[in-house]
């Protein structure tokens, strides 16, 4: 009936009412000659959103093949909800990463929260059990009101949504930097733990079988959302509100827990969550993967809202449903499941042998395209890719040399920049700790997890720093996959693997298009040098508004195995006498650091150096003076140096400090940012087997009883004195008070 | 069928620290003429048409819609609506 | 002794309450759906935290008609020990099992972190292992863990030595600190800080584990009196 009301495959063509849905003249051309006729209006919106830049990476994929996905332990590389690695004792871990940015853009609460959904039902609907949340946001410089808004609300709908789960949020990271104010970037990972005999693929097989919906009814909410994520937000994106979903995370817990005791069925051929463009998605992937059809008959569809034409139905981002197949026959099986946790399963359609989606609404086809062309034969393309004038121009520069005198008011400013700052105002509001496995909290360079009933342990990042990437994509993209495994490295695990989520502007522009592929260059030679293998990931292109593109923001989520809890190693310092070292030697690299920011007031020259075969030496003897127990604790350095990481070394240590001695210059020594290092302690008896393993260190001074840090020169000048208490009132206190900041 | 309209509200002399949040946020937007807010819960029930019906609204209101520990309620019964 | 989990729709501290019991005592634990209607069989009902039913309308209040609860009360009132962390202490709130409600925390966020507490009393059936006025730490994660009472009802559990555990903070704008009270006749407990999440020093924390061995040795002493 209300067919009627759409318009007719005519006017769809000669109106170009498909422009309204981000469908290109071409696009539509090539959606025609598959299906031999002009497609109706259902039909026009699935392939919209199939083919739109967040279904189907027509912009990215060329270069996503580039990165290395195979490996020894991977069970599941990319192209399913999440990858999958082996951990031993026929367990594994899933995990994926997703960005949420636009929505996040628009309405930020509800934005973060089906974020965290939807990454979830990635990971759960392979079967796995989710251990663990972790995030990677970005915001403006809590300089504007807006800006606090989004901050507070995008925490507080992941918080929101996590904790009422029931599944940590152990860690993340958090930039702050102009570029992000007006679009803020949110990216939610999730971690989960199989059992090899337990991983579900999303296939629909086997003529006859049953497809079955499971979870919440489907409403008009977030429409179109997967196009909307394919477009720069504008002035009137506000208006797109209707775009946003309403996350219901206790509908989520139910559907989670259904989805683990429905992974044991025998009788479960496929599961799929029902995430960016919905039902269209899950049904055609799921046929299309399995080479098989699904025909589905809408009016069987759980509806919240009444009179929903098949467009909205198919189009409709509801949250918290899955699709499943089941053998013929067994449907009662997942009823009896959905029963017990009080879910609704309905069947909606069988499999079929023809590799077609058709759809039956009121007794007549309201659409039949071919699974493959939706699911596979989305267009592909190869923009155009100029060098950008930003990496031309900056690579000209001489070295900056920064005019610092006062090295602890230096110190004491850096703590207080919001990147550098303590995020304990933020992971304050998650539930870190439920599931009580949490063995190192939010805080330390990787999040660790113990893995009940083993001696094992597994460590988990997510890392990013942009303004690398700005600067230099290539040498940044590099430097993402190697800070995220030296976070896992000195938390005592080996890195197995990641996943990634690409937010970078519009790839329609040559320059931004590439910073895109010499940034994934860069971190596809990076991956294979250490052996971390990317098994999953998600892209999110038009990241601007019209003041610009974000930074190029490749985010780098990683999972290493800790094969023995012993090797569980914190930032902090542990006892007083034990001997400190640093691995690897400054020298003066600024370009893109913090404290270039911080006293220049913005970034520029070249970037740091990154050899990555030392970058390799370095954590593999790391890694074995850990395990060896050599090591008390172990700190990367990174944003704002040694400086910045000694503070951070002493001020979770209960009440010890460190006296350091530093050759060189100390500005470099201090403040730069050179890659491939580390600040460790060891105490005082394993020092010489120590220096045996790690070739590189430098032995530079002591952790002492006094709550204090201080540094000297080799001349013996004292250059830097600052109390323990007044680094972590600075470090401590930055973002509580930025936030209560009023205009 | 009838249209029901329950207004939750925090017993008067309970803290609530929503409704004080809101009043600093109104006052910093320069609405001093806000003395204070107090945040409560709306519901909207669609109800059969039953004897008893003020009765048995009562109930709901006391047993489970309010904490009578630290909410009031009250409720008006609207103009009937048709299934 | 032989313990009762109580799961309802969204709890999601059930599991971590079990391997408490499992791993502190080695005692029996049974997880027990929310459609059970007789658990006179069991020993202990442990009331777990997580946001049953969503939270929605006011945190444990919905819980508090779910179908295990005629029985959960009914062993209450018998004398068993009862116990509720966090949700199930809103659970326990609720049901008028014990006194009081809960609000929003004064920070209007969810607070998730290790917490000092108060031991007020270390002569109840839950806190004999500890030691009158220690310091024990314990962690909280919750949103809205800030207790009201009136006045009076506030002087009648400070009369009667039913404040068991206090915060040495005021993280949450709770009435006189509380973080833990009991009934009357004091085999309710109900705490928002979670005792099963201190029970391991790789996570940080021990202090909860006295909790529940003080709830099994008080459990025997009657027990071994009274056969």
């Amino acid at each position: 009936m209300s067919l009627r009301l759409e318009p007719s495959p005519q006017q769809i063509k000669e109106e170009k009412i498909y422009h309204d849905m981000g469908m290109t003249d071409e696009e539509f051309a090539m959606a025609e000659n598959i299906l031999g006729r002009l497609p109706n209006y259902t039909e026009t919106g699935v392939f919209s959103v199939m083919w739109s830049e967040h279904c189907s990476y027509k912009h990215s994929k060329v270069l996503l093949r580039k990165f290395p996905s195979k490996g020894e332990k991977v069970l599941q590389g990319p192209g399913e909800g999440a990858g999958i690695i082996d951990i031993g004792d026929r367990q594994a871990v899933a995990f994926k990463a997703e960005s949420h940015n636009h929505p996040s853009a628009v309405e930020p609460y509800q934005g973060a929260a089906t974020g965290v959904g939807g990454i979830l039902r990635d990971v759960f609907s392979m079967g796995a059990k989710p251990i663990a949340l972790l995030n990677s946001l970005r915001f403006g410089e809590l300089q504007s009101a807006r800006g606090r808004y989004l901050f507070e609300e995008v925490v507080a709908g992941i918080a929101g949504y996590g904790n009422c789960v029931g599944v940590p949020t152990i860690g993340g990271e958090i930039q702050f930097d102009p570029c992000y104010e007006e679009n803020p970037l949110m990216n939610a990972m999730c971690v989960g733990l199989i059992n090899h005999e337990d991983i579900q693929k999303g296939v629909a097989e086997g003529t006859g079988n049953t497809v079955m919906y499971v979870g919440a009814s489907t409403g008009r909410d977030g429409i179109h959302g997967a196009t909307f994520a394919s477009e720069e937000l504008g002035e009137d994106s506000e208006e797109k509100r209707p775009s946003v979903q309403v996350g219901d995370p206790f509908m989520e817990k139910l559907l989670m827990e259904a989805c683990q005791d429905l992974v044991q069925l025998e009788s479960l051929v496929g599961i799929q969550d029902m995430g960016a463009a919905g039902l269209a998605s899950s049904s055609s992937e799921m046929a299309s993967k399995a080479g098989f059809g699904i025909e589905m008959d809408l009016d069987k569809v759980p509806q919240r809202e009444s009179g929903m034409t098949p467009y909205e139905m198919m189009l409709s981002e509801s949250q918290e449903r899955m699709l499943l197949v089941v053998k013929q026959g067994h449907e009662q099986e997942v009823r009896d499941i959905c029963d017990h946790w009080g879910l609704y399963a309905a069947e909606v359609g069988h499999v079929m042998e023809e590799q077609n989606l058709r759809l039956l609404f009121e007794g007549e086809v309201a659409a039949d395209i071919p699974a493959d062309a939706l699911a596979e034969e989305a267009p592909v393309y190869h923009p155009e890719s100029t060098e950008h004038r930003v990496f031309t121009e900056n690579q000209k520069l001489p070295a900056s040399s920064l005019p610092i005198a006062d090295m602890k008011q230096t110190l004491l400013d850096l703590l207080r920049q919001p990147t550098i700052a303590s995020k304990e105002w933020v992971y304050d509001q998650y539930d870190y700790m439920v599931q009580t496995n949490t063995a190192v909290q939010p805080g330390s360079d990787a999040a660790v997890l113990r893995v009940r009933g083993t001696n094992k342990a597994l460590a988990m990042t997510t890392d990013c720093n942009s303004r690398y990437i700005y600067l230099d994509p290539e040498t940044g993209g590099k430097i993402a996959v190697a800070e995220a495994a030296r976070n896992i490295v000195c938390s005592g695990g080996t890195p197995l693997g990641l996943t990634d989520c690409l937010n970078y502007g519009s790839p329609e522009k040559p320059e931004i298009y590439w910073q895109l592929e010499k940034s994934t260059d860069g971190m596809s030679e990076a991956c294979s040098v250490l052996d971390t293998p990317v098994i999953g990931g998600n892209v999110s292109l038009y990241n601007e508004t019209q003041h610009g593109a974000v930074y190029p923001t490749p985010v780098v989520g990683m999972v290493g195995l800790i094969e023995d809890l012993d090797h569980i190693t914190t930032q902090s310092f542990k006892q007083a006498g034990d001997i400190i070292y640093v691995i690897g030697e400054a020298a003066p690299e600024f370009g893109g650091s913090e404290v270039q920011k911080m006293v220049e007031g913005g970034i520029s020259g070249r970037v740091p150096e990154l050899d990555l075969d030392v970058e390799k030496e370095r954590q593999q003897s790391l890694l074995e003076a850990i395990r060896s127990g050599f090591v008390h604790s172990a700190h990367d350095l990174a944003e704002g140096g040694l400086a910045a990481a000694l503070a951070e070394s002493v001020i979770d240590s209960g009440g010890l400090g460190a006296g350091v001695t530093l050759a060189g210059d100390t500005t470099a020594a201090l403040f730069a940012e050179t890659q491939s290092r580390f600040l460790v302690s060891v105490s005082p008896e394993h020092t010489e087997p120590f220096e045996n393993t790690a070739a590189d260190a430098v032995r530079i001074g002591k952790v002492t009883n006094e709550p204090t840090l201080e540094v000297h020169q080799s001349s013996g000048d004292k250059v830097l004195q600052a109390d323990v208490e007044e680094m972590e009132n600075a470090w401590k206190g930055a973002i509580p008070c930025l936030v209560k900041s009023k205009d | 069928m009838f249209k029901v309209h329950v207004y939750v509200t925090l017993k008067e002399g309970v803290l609530d620290p929503q409704g004080s949040a809101v009043t600093d946020s109104l006052h910093a937007m320069n609405y001093t003429e806000v003395n204070s807010v107090r945040i409560g819960k709306y519901l909207e029930l669609e109800v059969e048409n039953t004897d008893n019906l003020e009765k048995r609204i009562e109930e709901m209101c006391e047993k489970l819609l309010s904490n009578p520990v630290i909410e009031d309620y009250t409720y008006t019964i609207g103009e009937a609506v048709s299934s | 002794m032989k313990f009762a989990v109580i799961v309802f729709p969204g709890s999601n501290c059930d599991d971590d309450m079990y391997y408490a019991i499992e791993e502190t005592l080695g005692e029996e634990v049974e997880k027990v759906w929310y459609t059970e209607t007789d658990i006179s069989d069991y020993d202990a009902v442990l009331l777990p935290g997580g946001f049953s039913y969503g939270d929605y309308l006011r945190s444990g209040a919905i819980a508090r008609f779910a179908p295990v609860m005629e029985s959960v009360i009914d062993q209450a009132q018998r004398g068993k020990p009862v116990l509720g962390i966090c949700n199930g202490f809103q659970v326990l709130l609720e049901a008028r099992l014990l006194p009081g409600a809960m609000q929003f925390n004064k920070n209007l966020k969810f607070i998730c972190r290790p917490t000092p507490l108060t031991v007020a009393n270390a002569d109840t059936m839950f806190t004999t292992e500890y030691e009158q006025g220690s310091t024990v730490t314990i962690p909280v994660a919750h949103g809205e863990g800030n207790y009201y009472c009136d006045d009076d009802t506030l002087e009648v559990l400070k009369q009667n030595d039913r404040i068991v555990f206090t915060y040495q903070d005021d993280i949450n704008g709770s009435a006189a600190g509380i973080a833990g009270i009991t009934n009357e006749k004091g085999n309710i407990l109900g705490m928002m800080p979670h005792p099963e999440r201190a029970v391991s020093d790789l996570l940080g924390s021990t202090d909860g584990r006295r909790l529940f061995q003080s709830m099994l040795k008080n459990w025997r002493e009657t027990h071994v009196a009274s056969s």
